[in-house]
């Protein structure tokens, strides 16, 4: 067998569709769930896009370890117990250096393990295939997860507060003064789900093998 | 008894799980193209939530609470276990899942066969985790308050996802932009459906 290079074309095939053509919030419809509703910061949004990256990568990893070894009749509550046990570390570690943000998140870091992605990516990918490829397709679709995350999160704060990370942007330049106002609505649960709507939208305007039949 | 009802409104009107805290979004966007599917995959999640809620909430206060392990010995009672919480409750949402299904299946087969496929899928519906970590979170007072959280919280999800499919399915007569087609318009409906409900958060209970 020969030996592939580390970042062969393919490899990086692995890391680059799903930030974009493959996305998994607007494309592949996974992991919404936990996804939106911490991002009326930028700050939570960063912290839980990470959260997400360490858990996918080192799961996907450690199933495309244990592949050969999981009965297939089992596996479900194999992936669930390794996705659990993740989990718990990075919600002890959130808590021990960054407990105001693990505040913010409250229930939401527990509920990265019923975030469909890293089912989903485990199920269809790690299952079958050699861990540095899992790793690559952990890390790429936890990417485009995060990135979505962000993105919301940057606008949210942005336009709702005024602030990013935080920091008083508008005030600083002035804008206050020309009688603008922050937009409360954008602070409020649903605008997420609006914006989110408004990114497929862009997205798929510019793929257009992406439109679906109504 | 006042304070029960209240819990069960609030949890279905202001702390809806789909509009405030967008938990169970999966199933809800992917199973929502029709009512009648819907209407069962909606029954079917109130039904989980009534159950695994109240289970979970004994397993918080006779387990994994600090100190909650004295019924066993009282030199027990320094021992923290909530680390566990989250392997534990989900353990729990798998087997209630399946134990549920075994006894509809045994017991009701015509509501088993409406409600079918559904069921296994909702050990992965994010509404369910949510609802056992809402109950740990906001530390109910007794199991009774904690069911009825749980069945609130599936009546708002059950509501939120027939909503959605009765409005998609009128949709689906309109002309939508193309890039906005299925899943873009889905999330906008969503959204504003949301600021909706959003009008119910003046309430005083």
């Amino acid at each position: 067998m020969s030996k592939e290079p580390l970042f062969s074309s393919k490899n990086l095939k692995l890391l680059q569709e799903p930030i974009n053509k493959s996305n998994p919030i607007t494309v592949q419809v996974l992991g919404i769930c936990s996804a939106l509703a911490i991002t009326v910061k930028l700050e939570p949004s960063i912290v839980m896009a990470l959260s997400v990256v360490a858990v996918m990568a080192i799961s996907n990893v450690v199933i495309s370890l244990m592949r050969s070894l999981i009965p297939p009749r089992i596996r479900i509550i194999v992936q669930l117990t390794v996705i659990a046990a993740l989990v718990i570390l990075v919600d002890e570690f959130l808590q021990a250096f960054a407990y105001d943000v693990s505040k913010q998140l409250s229930v939401f870091v527990g509920l990265i393990i019923t975030n469909c992605i890293i089912m989903g990516r485990l199920e269809a990918f790690a299952m079958g295939n050699k861990p540095w490829p899992a790793f690559l397709d952990g890390i790429g679709n936890a990417a485009g997860y995060g990135i979505i995350l962000i993105i919301v999160g940057f606008f949210r704060e942005l336009l709702g507060s005024g602030e990013l990370f935080g920091y008083p942007v508008f005030e600083k330049i002035g804008l206050y003064k020309t009688g603008y106002e922050d937009n409360g609505l954008m602070i409020l649960p649903p605008m997420a789900l609006i914006i989110v709507g408004v990114i497929i939208w862009v997205q798929r305007d510019k793929n257009r093998e992406l439109v679906e039949e109504n | 008894m006042e304070n029960l009802v209240d819990i069960f409104v609030r949890s279905i009107f202001i702390d809806n799980m789909i509009f405030a805290y967008f938990l169970g979004m999966c199933s809800y966007l992917a199973v929502s193209k029709t009512v009648k599917t819907s209407t069962g995959l909606g029954f079917a999640v109130i039904f989980v939530l009534g159950i695994t809620v109240p289970v979970n909430y004994l397993i918080q206060n006779y387990i994994l609470m600090e100190g909650a392990l004295t019924w066993i010995s009282p030199s027990l009672a320094d021992v923290d276990l909530s680390f566990l919480s989250f392997i534990l409750f989900i353990a729990v949402i798998a087997s209630m899942v399946q134990l549920v299904e075994m006894v509809i299946e045994k017991f009701s087969p015509a509501l088993y066969s409406s409600l079918g496929i559904f069921l296994p899928l909702i050990a992965v519906n994010c509404s369910i985790l949510g609802g056992s970590l809402f109950m740990q979170e906001r530390e109910y007072a007794s199991i009774a308050e904690a069911t009825s959280f749980g069945l609130g919280s599936g009546v708002g999800w059950f509501l939120a996802i027939v909503g959605i499919a009765a409005i998609r399915e009128k949709i689906r007569y309109s002309n939508v932009p193309a890039p906005l087609r299925g899943l873009g318009i889905t999330f906008i409906i969503t959204g504003l459906m949301g600021i909706a409900f959003m009008s119910f958060m003046g309430i005083e209970l």
